[in-house]
Formats: structure tokens, sequence, C-alpha cells
């Protein structure tokens, strides 16, 4: 098993079809052109010697290349945050040295003299030729490791999560080779170093479709890219989508008719924004995706149809499945466990375990934390509903443990950001002399309101344990560039008396 | 007779397929295309197809056992067909997604 073994395929099967396409640049390269790069460039890489091929840049035509030749080559393929401090970035290079590195022409001219890296811009790794004329042969031990992804560490420092080959290939192969006609294009938005991204290139080209690029998100760019390239589908983070639905404000469709699906995840879809979306995007399905980097991306789906019933039905259990995050892909089994390890009853809310021959669950120095059964737990807390439809609490480790009774930070989320004049919620849990933890909240507003309002509007809906005891009114929630609430800070600002 | 293991790709010594091991039952069988064994290193020149396997391979399909203990995909397109032990192997029929990336 090999990933480079998708690309032969499409060069062999579609090979004159555009595979990528830089949307800022305007140059493309067809699935041969692709295939003959990797291969020369998986050369380069073998007598470079490296350990790793590190990536540090946005999306651009290098990336898939990369990717390709790593796997080519049998050397993992690491894509770093270019948005990362430099000191960030250091300490993440020190650990994937000595690597090959493609990154932008800054870098490469402060890195140039470092004899633990080779070094190259988009420009020279395009131009460097290899000293032989050898064709190496790729490894198909489904063991030997792809890709290694420093994850996003909202609660520490990064991890390197490791995936395999047999991790990736398994998840790739849930779609249907070649399956998407000559005039399909995706709209590629997620960074290179997200799990998503890395997602979105291996599919689409193991469905011969084409990728559009667009290095940076800016909503009217990202929709005149779409209109342009005759976009077909896409996927978004919360956040994007939002903005996206900000921009077209006033007008009664977004004019995307192309536009036959967009797929979201990576965060918390607010549940106004997506109705919204629904709306403004008439004739686009819809499909929620939830996966995690150790799991190669998507692991359960809310398609389309559940989306429409969702919105048209007066019936409450179905109307809260726009919240849920569906059902597990084939081959992927979930189960809801407690703090013992026991499974749990439907509709009792506990630990997301998973399993399935696409999850990884390994990390550099730490090893697998996979079960010998094959369980791995994702640290999400969440339920699955009678109809087996998981929902989403939120990190297990944000779970608020007020008085010995465990309450979900997402769930009061969820009402604070049903109120008319809020925005945007964030519920932290923080020290309580009295409770051990208690609830806070920051919210964003779009009216003035007062601190006692919203604490009875959360006792209207809910128990009152789960009422804030403070209420922060903030101009911005943090998040990441991902669409992750940095709950982190939120929880450093209560946790500190003089902010208060 | 040999055993199969998963990633290992295997050709055709009768035609240009070539095959890609998805999943395979422990123990030995005979795996053949076009009527003769496929090998790891083996060049298609050593033979012609069998007339009674030569209904063809197609890029990226999925092929099955009866009891789907075997699965294979084919990577490069022949004119032979895939068998097991004489019997041969059936397109695994793929379930729709929706897009998600």
């Amino acid at each position: 098993m090999n990933i480079a073994l998708f690309l032969e395929m499409a060069a062999e099967a579609q090979g004159d079809r555009v595979a990528f396409k830089d949307a800022l640049t305007g140059e493309s390269i067809s699935f041969a052109g692709l295939y003959k790069a990797a291969q020369a460039k998986s050369q380069v890489l073998h007598e470079s010697g490296a350990s790793h091929c590190a990536l540090i840049d946005t999306s651009n035509l290098t990336i898939p290349v990369a990717l390709f030749a790593s796997g080519w080559s049998g050397i993992p393929y690491v894509p770093i945050n270019y948005r990362l401090t430099t000191d960030e970035i250091d300490a993440l290079i020190d650990r994937v040295k000595p690597a090959f590195v493609v990154t932008d022409a800054e870098r490469r001219e402060a890195w140039v003299d470092r004899d633990d890296l080779i070094i190259h811009d988009r420009q020279s790794f395009r131009d460097v030729h290899a000293q032989s004329d050898d064709i190496a042969h790729w490894s198909m031990e489904p063991d030997d490791v792809a890709v290694v992804l420093f994850t996003s560490g909202t609660t520490g420092a990064p991890k390197a999560a490791i995936m395999r080959h047999r991790h990736l290939v398994s998840y790739t192969l849930m779609m249907d080779f070649g399956s998407a006609d000559e005039d399909e294009a995706a709209l590629v938005t997620v960074p290179p170093y997200h799990i998503a991204g890395i997602a979105a290139i291996l599919t689409s080209v193991y469905q011969c479709r084409r990728v559009v690029q667009l290095a940076t998100f800016e909503p009217d760019n990202w929709l005149r890219v779409a209109r342009e390239e005759g976009i077909t589908s896409t996927f978004v983070v919360p956040t994007m989508l939002a903005r996206i639905v900000e921009s077209l404000e006033g007008q009664r469709s977004a004019n995307l008719p192309n536009l036959q699906a967009i797929s979201y995840g990576g965060g918390k879809m607010p549940l106004n924004v997506i109705r919204k979306a629904m709306d403004l995007f008439p004739d686009t399905e819809f499909t929620n995706a939830y996966g995690l980097t150790e799991t190669s991306s998507t692991i359960t789906v809310l398609g389309p149809e559940e989306h429409r019933t969702a919105v048209a039905s007066i019936d409450p259990t179905t109307q809260k499945r726009l919240t849920s995050v569906g059902l597990p892909v084939p081959g992927i089994e979930i189960a809801i466990r407690d703090d013992e390890g026991r499974d749990l009853a439907t509709n009792v809310h506990g630990e997301i375990f998973v399993r399935g021959d696409q999850v990884s669950g390994e990390y550099e120095g730490i090893g697998s934390r996979v079960d010998d059964d094959g369980w791995f737990p994702t640290r999400d807390a969440g339920y699955v509903d009678d109809d087996g439809y998981l929902f989403l609490d939120g990190r297990a480790d944000d779970v608020i443990v007020r008085g010995g009774e465990n309450l979900s930070p997402g769930e009061i989320e969820d009402v604070l950001r049903d109120h008319e004049c809020v925005r945007d919620a964030a519920v932290v849990g923080m020290p309580s002399e009295e409770w051990g933890e208690a609830v806070a909240a920051a919210v964003e507003v779009s009216h003035d309101v007062s601190v006692e309002t919203l604490q009875s509007w959360v006792r209207e809906h809910m128990r009152s344990s789960r009422v804030p005891e403070q209420i922060q009114f903030w101009d911005e929630l943090p998040y990441n560039e991902t669409g992750k609430l940095l709950r982190r800070i939120v929880k450093e600002a209560f946790a500190d008396p003089s902010s208060t | 007779m040999a055993s199969l293991a998963t990633g290992q790709r295997l050709k055709s010594t009768v035609c240009t397929t070539e095959i890609m091991v998805i999943s395979a039952p422990e123990g030995d069988l005979e795996l053949t295309c076009g009527g003769a064994l496929m090998g790891a290193d083996a060049s298609n020149d050593s033979g012609s197809v069998d007339p009674d396997f030569a209904s063809g391979t197609t890029i990226g399909k999925r092929y099955v056992t009866e009891d789907g203990d075997l699965e294979l995909l084919c990577v490069k397109p022949g004119d032979g067909s895939l068998a097991v032990n004489g019997t041969e192997l059936k397109i695994k029929e793929s379930k729709k997604l929706p897009k998600t990336d």
C-alpha cells in the first residue's frame, strides 16, 4: 500500500485532465504532469538523505508534488503551520531533522546555512534535479509512515500524530476511483497542514477530480473564484461559512448554481449559520463531516437528506439532528464510554471511542493510544441517540465538573447563542471554592444585554447548575485559523482574578 | 499457490492487469488473471489470455470472492479476468457517500 499508487492510477486513467490549479497564480498541472513531477522529486528526496520532508507554505502546486514524492521515496511528509512564530517552527523542525524543507523564499534565505536542513523554496524545488537517472520503486509496506502532522495543541504542546500508508489508503478507498466528471472541481481552502487538506488531495486525485487551491481565505474572493472556476464541491470550516454568509447579507441567493456540495467540519457549526447558508445556497447539498487528525479525517457524516429533513421538520428530535455530526462512515465503529471504560447506553454522555482501519491513534515518542481491541479514545465528549446519530459536547478535557456533576460547555453555549442578543458564546470551568469548578461564560453580543438577563435565560432553559456564575462580554471570541474555539484563552481570563 | 498479504501488488503474466490486495484470508490460494497465476515481478509476455477468463479488468474497480474474504483493487486494466481457484471474482458494488472534502 502506498498513496503514490493513487496518483499512478489517476495518471493512467485521466492523464491529460487538470489535477491542481493554483487560483492565485493561475498555474495548473495535469495528473500525468503531477505523476512525472512526483517521480522526479522522489529521487531528489531519496538522494538527500533526509529523514522527513517538511513543508511550510500556503497552498500551491508544490504541495501535492511534495506529498506524493514523499510517499514514493518512503520519507514521511510533514506539513507545518506557516502561521506559527519562528520559535515555534524551529522547535517543530528540530523534531524532524535532518529534514528536506520546502518553504517560502524568505525562510529559505534565513535557513540556507543550516547543515541539518536541505532547504528549498517553491521555485528551487521545481528546478532541482536528481543526480542519477534512476527511477525508484515505492514500498508497498502498509506500515510505512506516510504523514506526520503536528496537532494544533489547543491544550498544550503540539503532538506529532503519525499516519501510516494503510490508514490513508483505507480512508481514500471509501471513495470510488475515477468517479468525478470532467467538469467537476473542488475548491480547497483549508491549509495544507490540516488533515482535511491532506484528505482533499488524496480523495480528489483518487476520484480524478480537479482541485482549485485558494491559498488565503477571504469571503468575497472565495465567492468570485467559486463562480469563475465553476466549482462543484468544497469543504469549509465553520468560521469560513459564517463569513461567507455574512458577506452575502441582504442577498437572496449566493448565485452559485454549479456548486453541488458544501461539506463542513473542524469545529462547531452555529445553527443560525447553517440555516442561513442552506437558504443562500438552495441548490447545494450540505454535509457535516466529523473527524480527527488521528482518524485520517472523516469518521461520521450528516448527509444532505438529513439536513433537509431537519430544517423542514416541526418534530424537535428531527430538528435537533441538524446539530448532530451524523452516522459513522463505512468501516468505522463508534462507542461512548465512561471514565472507567464501560460502554454507555444511547443518550448518555461520555467519551467517544472509534475503531476502524483508517484510525491511526499514534504519536511520535508517545506510541499508540489504540487499545488491544482497536479502540481509540478521541478525548471528544458526546453521545449517540436512539437512531445512532452522534452528537458532540466538545473536548472531554473541557467538561466542567461542578460539585461532582459533569456539565457540557457545548450545551450551555447552544442555549446562550439562542438568545437574540448573543452572537457567540464560550463556556468554561473556573476555579470555585464551593464547587471545585463553576460555570463561566464569555459572550459576544450584537445588542446590549445584562448579565442577569442572560443568567435567567439559561435558568429558563436548563437546570440551575448550568447557569454561569460569571459572564464576561468580549468583542471577539478567540478562534484558531481552522475554526477551533481556543477555550484555553477564555479559561485563563476567568482563572486570573485581576481580569474579572 | 501462495498466500497473499494486504498491500501487496501483483501482475498478470498474460495481460497488462495489475492489482493491489486490499484484504486477504489466511492461507494459500491460487490467484489467476487470464487463467495464469499472478506474480509480484511477473512480465506480461509469457503466454496468452485463456478465452474462459477473458472478460477483462477495469481500473479502480474492486474485485471480491463470493464470501468477500478476498478483496483486490485493479490498479492497471487488462484483457484477462481475475479468478481464485478457478472461480471468477466479482466486481464489488460501491456505496454512495456524500461528498466530504
